[in-house]
């Protein structure tokens, strides 16, 4: 764990800081942002906003990259929950981002189907090719940035695309039978928007 | 053959809204819909459990108390049940274990906790529950009373086969003023989480994490410091969550278990006293779901140290002069100069302040010596204030029900006032106060109050401003060394029982006030008592409210004696969980 | 209307295409107007002119059996909601397609949205329930985006709102999206994630949905492709649908192929119209040029591994007991049970000749242990052991008895959790050690039971020796 200074308490809050977050505004709460919320709000019963949470963080991530304290105390009040609940469901979900990702987030599928078509050859080809460092991705930190802030990796399970391997998700789109060349059209497609 | 023997077990059972079950070989009746795991322990059969508390919404995540279970085979269509000679139907027993805390009896219904199954099934989870523990035992203060070390000893495989590398967690985290939290050892129960979300209704904590690497955790920057927060380290079953306040203090199988009850409030919530040797270390609540559940405030919990505090008042200490120090004593020379003392003050000058936080028997022996005196001024200092809406009653005296029964107050603490413009306008020229600091808030006299007295006797455990302006101080004892009865807010009688000696030459209340009436002259019954049993049973041939009370039928969990129309706010929402 | 499909995506001629008939159409798109062209929407028309309860009649007498994997009949599941209920019911589509392998249900949210929410609606008033989501994984965000804009056309369109074209039905379907959690397809941890809670599975009893669902109230949870079945059982009518395909799992069935063939993919079949040597040479195309086939599992990662070597002894007709080949085992569910695995979700993992078993399962033992929820003690505590056992066979560090103790943990795990991830997680392990033991133990050595593993026991051992 790169918090070793904290106590394992402190850490599950910690901010790890990344080169992604250049690309992201700060968390703040907008008129914008409140009146999202409060729309998702009405898609549950009356009383049931906790349903929201899951919801909420997502728009949270989206926007502003990654999910802080702030968004966690947040998103609690929002709710009516604490915010010891709010962490506990941040930190279950590996979909849920407590450090920013790259401006491009590289998805790549490690399951057995993927696997049996070179993701894991794939995972060390990215890394190259994004300049990012296999060695700073382990259990506590899945995801490994640039030092640009461009592009982040993280190797994920089943990506549901499983005949069609190996499968890489960049932000919301899913790339399918990505070989090393591909890898580069990606890249250079991105570069340029 | 008759009607009624032709009846089959189930249609007996079923009559009285019962099911029949077989436990390890041997069939009972228990009340449908019962617990599995209450069923098993109602009959003397034990079902090792982490998660589940009977106070405690259902988990069934610690897969602890898995058993083999079995039920009568599934009928084809048209096909009739058989019965064995005893009425039962054949049980067929299902391969997969369950789970004895969520699940409930029914008819026929068949349990095995001692099968090679059920065995196997244990030592699995154990083992599984071991993989990842630190086994730090030796330096755990939960060794001694931890269960996944009682359960390793009595259902584990004793060797362990896991040689990997353990998920590592954060240790010795202060999580709260009282409490400190290490994530290696726990078992993830959630017993805790548990009861702060839906007891205590203050979620700070919560699991972190998923699989293996699944923690408690409270938000940073929370703290664990709810007034009963304490009340999840009784609950925690392995040392993960640990009391500040005892740790590494003593391991607990050198301590002494006393029951007994808080004296902290009228609520008289039931517990235990830890002790070793003249010295208590801690104090847990002990389950009455009459009174206090299984849970106690921490603030109770952590007013024990003033018991062998240096403040205590060791021997009898007197005053011959005025402006001399106070100088030791012994007993009997004391008796006889107080017994003096109060004879050259007239009966009507003489005023008795005595104390809710008395026990009846001391109360009784106070009516005694009013009575061989011969005043009326007696009261208590009456100490109310509010409610915490769980187990702190607004009545922070502990005995105020049994003055009001013994002493016959109908308003306790209304003479105070009294007495008080009597000690100032001279009419009162002798005060016995008895267990109370007199210039404290509620009693509410002040330091020269005292110099219009002739006389100031004070009995007290603890040495306080009024002892220090007394001719005469005898020291009783503190709530931990003494037997004696008290009777909660809601008319309940309950027994104190003696941990450990008098410190000191401190005596046991009663006797003191025993002596004393004798040293007056009395000739009453009591003067022949021997222990406060006997003071007991003398209220209850005495009083028609306590009337044959005595020591046994009170028992460990007390007698309803009173219907007071007071209620405990925390029993009641456990009683009414909707209301 | 004949229909063609796009170049190189053009059915097999042993596909029976009826949920996929829209996947790779060509022309299509996931708009209403091209699902209404396409006679969209009339099954609802006809299911709102019927009781609900003649609707769920309907589905059950279809035998109609949920494609999640469990292959519990759908039709039974709706009648499970208490005779005497007065609280809401709810009805939730589980689109959290994550077990390994199955990728079926990808293709209906993106590209046919509508048979979805046709299927939806129509099973909501089977069951009476005026609210339903559609728990949607978070690794399909683009197929969130079109279920939204669909949701919102059937709203345009009256589908979905209030009286449901002049039925006096009301009903509206939200999306919500999950978070990357294998688990939330368990469907009380679904439940849970849809609350708002940590999604740990819960106990069954007290929670089993039809009863103690969403919010404590009924609530029914069937797979993405049991609700699109659902329309096609009102089209047909239940007793025409359990006619085709396999008897006692009747209906078409999408198998997805992955891993060593020549075209992998998805195809739907008739439920046992083909066996797998049919799927997997003439549908798939056989093994990759100059490899034989060597393992299949036949129905998610969780479905117990077969071997393709070996015989599989059935009951003749005349009742003496014969033998048939890997190949001539049809794929429906009672067949592929009969011979100790289960076809699950359809989703078919083919292993040739190339591949190792221990690195196939240490893969798949990396998923459960990842995706434990951690609630409960043998899964938290079983899963990453098995994952540190078959990593250090990989890594040559293990002995004889560790593929023993191996088989011995997933046994410790089976049958003993809140929910099914137990044996999900087991099953794999127990079938790949039975039977690829030769394999496994190819990569130990009785030496290296001598030596230390845990890191901690490595550093006494270094300070000891030093």
């Amino acid at each position: 764990m790169s918090h070793d200074h904290l106590n394992a308490i402190d850490a599950t809050i910690a901010h790890i800081p990344s080169p992604g977050e250049q690309f992201f505004p700060p968390f703040s709460v907008t008129p914008e942002l409140e009146a999202q919320v409060a729309e998702l709000i009405t898609h549950y019963p009356e009383g049931r906003q906790k349903s929201a949470i899951l919801p909420i963080l997502h728009i949270v991530q989206k926007q502003f990259g990654f999910i802080n304290p702030a968004s966690i105390e947040w998103t609690a009040s929002q709710t009516g929950v604490s915010a010891a609940h709010v962490l506990g469901v941040v930190t279950f979900y590996p979909g849920l981002r407590q450090k920013c990702p790259g401006k491009f987030h590289f998805r790549i599928c490690r399951t057995l189907s993927c696997a049996m078509s070179g993701a894991e050859d794939l995972f060390e080809v990215i890394c190259r090719k994004t300049n990012i460092d296999p060695a700073s991705i382990n259990h506590h930190e899945p995801i490994g940035v640039s030092p640009c802030g461009m592009w982040s990796i993280e190797q994920v399970e089943c990506l549901a695309n499983c005949g069609n391997g190996p499968n890489v998700l960049v932000n919301d789109l899913l790339f399918d039978k990505v070989t090393p060349e591909k890898v580069d059209e990606i890249i250079a497609k991105y570069k340029q928007a | 053959m008759s009607e009624e023997t032709s009846k089959l077990p189930k249609d007996i059972a079923a009559a009285e809204g019962k099911v029949n079950v077989q436990i390890n070989g041997t069939w009972y009746q228990f009340p449908r819909g019962m617990r599995i795991i209450d069923a098993c322990k109602s009959v003397g059969v034990h079902v090792p459990t982490f998660c589940y508390h009977p106070k405690l919404a259902i988990a069934g995540s610690c897969r602890m108390c898995l058993v083999e279970q079995g039920m009568p085979p599934r009928l084809a269509p048209g096909q009739a049940p058989s019965y064995d000679a005893q009425g039962y139907q054949h049980i067929q027993w299902m391969p997969r274990p369950i789970i004895a805390c969520a699940n409930t009896v029914c008819e026929n219904m068949g349990i095995k906790t001692n099968s090679p199954l059920a065995e196997e099934v244990r030592a699995g989870v154990l083992e599984f529950l071991l993989a990842n523990h630190p086994l730090d035992c030796p330096i755990c203060d939960q060794a001694g009373e931890c269960k996944l070390q009682e359960f390793s000893n009595d259902y584990g495989k004793l060797k362990g086969r896991y040689t990997e590398s353990k998920t590592k967690k954060g240790k010795n985290l202060s999580v709260g003023p009282n409490i400190n939290l290490d994530q290696e050892r726990c078992v993830l129960c959630g017993r805790c989480i548990r009861f702060m979300r839906d007891i205590a209704k203050d979620p700070v904590l919560s699991f972190s994490q998923r699989g293996t690497h699944n923690a408690v955790t409270i938000y940073p920057g929370r703290e664990l410091d709810h007034p009963y927060s304490m009340n999840v380290v009784d609950l925690c079953p392995v040392g993960a969550l640990t009391s500040k306040d005892f740790r590494f203090k003593m391991r607990v199988w050198f301590l002494k278990e006393t029951k007994s009850i808080d004296v902290n409030c009228g609520t008289g919530t039931n517990i235990t006293i830890w002790s070793r040797e003249e010295q208590v270390y801690r104090l847990t609540p002990r389950q009455n779901d009459e009174v206090n559940s299984c849970w106690m405030p921490d603030e109770h919990r952590l007013n024990y140290r003033f018991i062998n505090s240096p403040q205590r008042i060791p021997q009898p200490v007197i005053r011959t002069d005025i402006n001399a120090p106070h100088r030791a004593s012994t007993w009997e020379p004391s008796f006889s100069a107080l017994a003096e003392a109060i004879k050259r003050v007239p009966a009507d000058q003489i005023a008795i302040i005595a104390s809710g936080r008395m026990t009846n028997e001391e109360l009784y022996m106070t009516r005694l010596l009013a009575e061989q005196i011969g005043t009326k001024h007696v009261d208590i200092v009456s100490r109310v204030k509010e409610s915490d809406g769980m187990l702190i009653s607004a009545d922070r005296n502990p005995n105020t029900t049994g003055a009001q029964v013994i002493l016959g107050l109908e308003n306790p603490g209304s003479q105070l006032e009294m007495i008080r413009d009597g000690v100032q306008r001279g009419k009162i020229k002798a005060i016995l106060c008895l267990g109370e600091d007199l210039t404290s808030p509620e009693a509410g006299f002040k330091a020269q109050d005292f110099e219009n007295l002739n006389y100031l006797f004070v009995m007290d455990h603890t040495a306080s401003d009024t002892a220090r302006a007394a001719d005469l101080v005898l020291p009783g004892v503190s709530f931990a060394e003494k037997f004696g009865t008290m009777i909660n807010v809601t008319g309940r009688i309950q027994r104190l029982n003696k941990a450990i000696e008098p410190i000191g030459y401190a005596k046991d209340d009663w006797t003191i006030l025993q002596s004393i009436t004798k040293a007056l002259g009395s000739n009453s019954p009591a003067m022949n008592a021997v222990s406060s049993m006997d003071i007991l049973s003398l209220i209850g041939q005495e009083y028609a409210a306590l009337e044959n009370i005595n020591w046994g039928r009170v028992g460990d969990c007390g007698l309803q004696v009173l219907e007071t129309g007071v209620t405990i706010p925390l029993i009641e929402q456990e009683k009414n969980p909707q209301g | 209307m004949s229909i063609s499909y796009l170049p190189g995506k053009e059915p097999h001629p042993k596909e029976t295409r009826r949920i996929y008939k829209n996947i790779f159409r060509e022309g299509w798109d996931t708009s209403i107007n091209c699902y209404l062209a396409d006679g969209g929407y009339s099954e609802l028309r006809k299911a709102l002119s019927m009781e609900p309860k003649a609707v769920t009649d309907e589905v059950k007498k279809s035998g109609l059996r949920g494609r999640g994997g469990a292959g519990f009949p759908t039709g039974v599941k709706w009648t499970f909601i208490p005779p005497n209920n007065t609280k809401p019911v709810y009805l939730i589509c589980n689109c959290d397609e994550s077990e390994p392998g199955t990728y079926k249900d990808r293709y209906i949210v993106h590209q046919d949205p509508h048979q979805l929410i046709e299927g939806m609606i129509i099973s909501c008033f089977a069951v009476g329930a005026h609210l339903g989501y559609i728990y949607m994984r978070e690794e399909f965000p683009i197929a969130a985006e079109i279920m939204e804009k669909a949701l919102q056309e059937a709203r345009a369109n009256n589908f979905l709102g209030k009286n449901i074209l002049g039925s006096g039905f009301d009903l509206d379907i939200h999306v919500h999206r999950g978070a990357g959690a294998y688990i939330c397809g368990e469907e009380t941890s679904l439940i849970n994630s849809l609350e708002g809670v940590r999604p740990y599975p819960r106990i069954k009893p007290p929670f089993f949905p039809a009863a103690i669902g969403l919010y404590g109230c009924p609530t029914i949870v069937n797979n993405v492709e049991s609700l699109c079945q659902v329309k096609h059982v009102i089209q047909m009518g239940g007793e025409e649908f359990s006619k085709v395909g396999a008897q006692r799992s009747p209906g078409t069935r999408i198998i997805g192929v992955s891993g060593d063939v020549k075209r992998p993919g998805l195809y739907e079949i008739a439920s046992g119209s083909i066996t797998f040597g049919e799927l997997l040479f003439d549908l798939c195309g056989g093994p990759k040029e100059g490899h034989e086939f060597k393992a299949v599992i036949p129905g998610g990662s969780s479905s117990k591994v077969m071997r393709t070597d070996v015989k599989y002894s059935v009951k003749n007709p005349d009742g003496t007991n014969g033998s048939i080949s890997f190949f001539d085992i049809p794929l429906d569910l009672d067949s592929i049970a009969q011979h100790g695995s289960m076809a699950g979700s359809g989703a078919v993992i083919v292993m040739d000749d190339t591949r190792s078993m221990p690195w196939a399962l240490n893969n798949l033992n990396h998923f459960y242990a990842h995706e434990s929820c951690g609630q409960c003690t043998p899964c938290r505590e079983g899963c990453p052991w098995m994952l540190k056992l078959t990593t250090r066979m990989l890594e040559g560090k293990a002995s004889p008895k560790d593929v023993d103790l191996l088989l011995q943990v997933a046994n410790q795990i089976e049958g003993k959790t809140v929910c099914a991830f137990g044996e999900a997680a087991a099953w794999p392990t127990q079938a790949m050690v039975l039977k690829f033991k030769d394999e496994f133990l190819a990569l130990t050595d009785s030496f290296n039971d001598k030596l230390p593993h845990s890191t901690e026991a490595k550093e006494q051992r270094r300070y000891f020796t030093r």
